[in-house]
């Protein structure tokens, strides 16, 4: 079960720090390079740094290999287990069907108001 | 609300997803609203998002193509093979995406009891892994919104915090 994951451990406890929540908020935006990220903390880049490497660590965020940039991007997939992918796929899904719930009552109504003779002959 | 909570969603197993969910209305009318164009169009898909493309032949051996399109225009194309079609009670079909690879089977139930109505929707996917990446990817679509109050929420308790 994800609820065990040892990847969700890491990340709650690395979503303790107000800054790496903060970087995380940035990160929900788009990516960013350390140096981007560094800006509004007004912290050093090698502080910024040291932080990013606890979410990367915690799954959190991933950074691309490619040359000097290395820009930080936030990985959904944790986020979302640490958010319950289940209790996020419910919602969508109940939020569907109360919909649904409402069509369902309409057609009830139409029903009774077309009552017997109206039944939609099955064709056999 | 009153059916807050009353759907059931578990993992039977690592590369499932089941859903129970009841409904106040008889079985035919539910499996109608499961099968038919212009009814699906009524509430199908995540919200906000409307079915602006639904159309097949719902029967055993037939198929059917619905185009989910969120709110910015992005739209998410599904098609599905019906392998099994017993109004009012069984439903079974594979449904896949246009955006990524991997295909479910998906039986769906319809269990009548005193005019209320148990849907059972149980989907099998390939592998654990195909599971995730579809769920995965519908939240991606999906979440862009919640990504965003997320944001809300850790910036004011950055600041709340830094604040202190």
């Amino acid at each position: 079960m994800l609820i065990t994951s040892p990847h969700l451990d890491a990340a709650f406890a690395a979503l303790a720090d107000p800054t790496r929540r903060a970087i995380v908020a940035r990160l929900a935006l788009g990516e960013a390079t350390v140096m981007e990220l560094a800006q509004p903390f007004d912290m050093s880049q090698p502080a910024i740094s040291k932080h990013l490497k606890v979410l990367e660590i915690a799954g959190l965020i991933s950074r691309s290999r490619d040359a000097q940039r290395r820009p930080c991007r936030l990985e959904p997939q944790v986020l979302a287990d640490a958010s319950g992918w289940l209790d996020h796929y419910r919602d969508v899904w109940e939020r569907n069907f109360r919909r649904l719930d409402t069509l369902l009552d309409e057609m009830k109504r139409q029903e009774k108001k077309s009552s017997v003779p109206r039944r939609r002959a099955k064709k056999k | 609300m009153r059916n807050t909570g009353t759907l059931k969603v578990t993992t039977p197993s690592d590369r499932e997803i089941r859903m129970v969910r009841v409904f106040d209305a008889p079985r035919s009318m539910v499996f109608d609203a499961f099968t038919k164009c212009e009814l699906l169009k009524r509430w199908f898909g995540p919200q906000g998002f409307s079915l602006s493309v639904c159309e097949g032949e719902f029967k055993a051996g037939g198929w059917w193509r619905f185009v989910v399109r969120s709110p910015d225009g992005a739209e998410m194309g599904m098609n599905g093979q019906i392998r099994e079609m017993s109004r009012p009670e069984r439903l079974v079909h594979v449904e896949s995406f246009d955006d990524y690879p991997g295909e479910a089977l998906v039986t769906t139930t319809f269990v009548e009891d005193r005019g209320k109505t148990t849907v059972t929707i149980n989907l099998v996917y390939e592998s654990k892994d195909v599971r995730d990446a579809v769920v995965r990817s519908g939240m991606e679509h999906g979440a862009a919104e919640s990504y965003d109050r997320l944001a809300e929420f850790l910036t004011s308790s950055a600041q709340a915090t830094a604040g202190a």
